[in-house]
């Protein structure tokens, strides 16, 4: 109730009318101490705009650019970051935590 | 996402109504359920519990594993009263994430000294309440110990069906207040639903211990399932 992403989901809408590609990152899951709650979401679109945060800009850069994939093949997919993750992302949240995220196509 | 889901996610935003957003995270299929369908959804346990905390979260229902994304509006806090009290309330609320507003027609209480960054409006409830759209995230405070202030403010709570509706008094103030708002047309079931005396009962002396209780009332009316509700108060 206290969280305010609602210009996020704004610009998304937004952009994909104005014809961009657009993508939609959510926090699905977390442990340990995670950056951001579940629900926390960026919104990117295909020239790398992106705005919210999924962590405290850990994981921002690694996201952005799965998006990009998203947005070209219209495919979801989850991508985990954590401290115990490392040979599938060079990234990892210095807190400690996991966290994934979802990332799915707008339109 | 598909559009039509994001726009009409965001449309049940801007309106201030609350919706839960069910991803099949597996195949990334979406539902968009309204709170007002929870009723004769099959996920309803989850969605009631998920929109109660208003915490989003992942769960596994029939073999599929869900994200439950929880949209609730922002929660506001009305403050009727720019005194003592409120002095210690608005500032409280507002850490707690309220959107905050004190209303006192009195321009002596309700001055920008008294009240730094908090919005304040400097009329009578009848013309201050109406477009600051009360609803049913809103949590309704009654303080000025002012019949014609608080009276007409708490008529209007009603109407607005506020989550939580508290005016300040002792028991005997507070019939006397029930007697009023009852000449004035309102239901006992509206009356039963003022909190009153206002607060947990934790003993609250000074003004921001009674901010502390009155919060705490608060919070426990948002969270807490019916049962346990009950028994809180």
């Amino acid at each position: 109730m206290l969280d305010r992403d609602e210009d996020i989901l704004k610009a998304a809408e937004d952009w994909q009318k104005a014809g961009r590609g657009v993508a939609l990152a959510t926090v699905v899951e977390t442990w340990g101490s995670a950056p951001r709650p579940a629900g926390s979401s960026l919104v990117i679109n295909d020239e790398g705009t992106f705005l919210g945060s999924v962590s405290g800009g850990c994981v921002e850069g690694a996201v952005v650019t799965e998006a990009m994939d998203v947005i070209q093949s219209g495919k979801p997919k989850m991508l985990e970051f954590g401290v115990a993750d490392e040979t599938a992302w060079n990234v990892g949240l210095s807190c400690g935590g996991t966290i994934r995220v979802f990332v799915e196509k707008v339109g | 996402m598909k559009l039509d889901i994001l726009h009409e996610l965001n449309a049940e935003r801007a309106a201030r109504r609350p919706v839960i957003l069910v991803t099949d995270t597996e195949s990334g299929e979406q539902r968009l359920v309204k709170a007002k369908d929870f009723a004769k959804d099959p996920l309803r346990p989850e969605l009631d519990k998920q929109l109660r905390m208003g915490k989003s979260a992942s769960v596994e229902a029939g073999g599929k594993k869900l994200f439950l994304n929880v949209y609730a509006p922002t929660a506001k806090l009305v403050i009727i009263g720019a005194v003592h009290i409120s002095q210690a309330l608005a500032p409280l609320a507002r850490s707690l994430g309220y959107d905050v507003t004190v209303v006192d027609p009195r321009t002596a209480f309700a001055s920008p000294e008294r009240f730094p960054d908090i919005p304040l409006i400097a009329e009578w409830p009848d013309t201050a309440l109406p477009p600051l759209n009360v609803d049913a995230y809103t949590a309704f405070v009654a303080v000025t110990h002012d019949p014609k202030i608080d009276d007409p403010a708490l008529l209007h709570a009603f109407e607005r069906n506020c989550f939580y509706i508290g005016a300040l008094g002792s028991r005997k103030t507070h019939a006397k207040r029930a007697d009023r708002l009852r000449a004035q047309g309102a239901r006992e079931s509206d009356i039963a639903r003022i909190h009153a005396p206002i607060g947990l009962a934790i003993g609250a002396v000074s003004p921001s211990e009674i901010a502390v209780a009155i919060m705490a009332e608060i919070t426990a009316v948002l969270r807490l399932p019916p049962k346990e509700k009950e028994e809180a108060a």
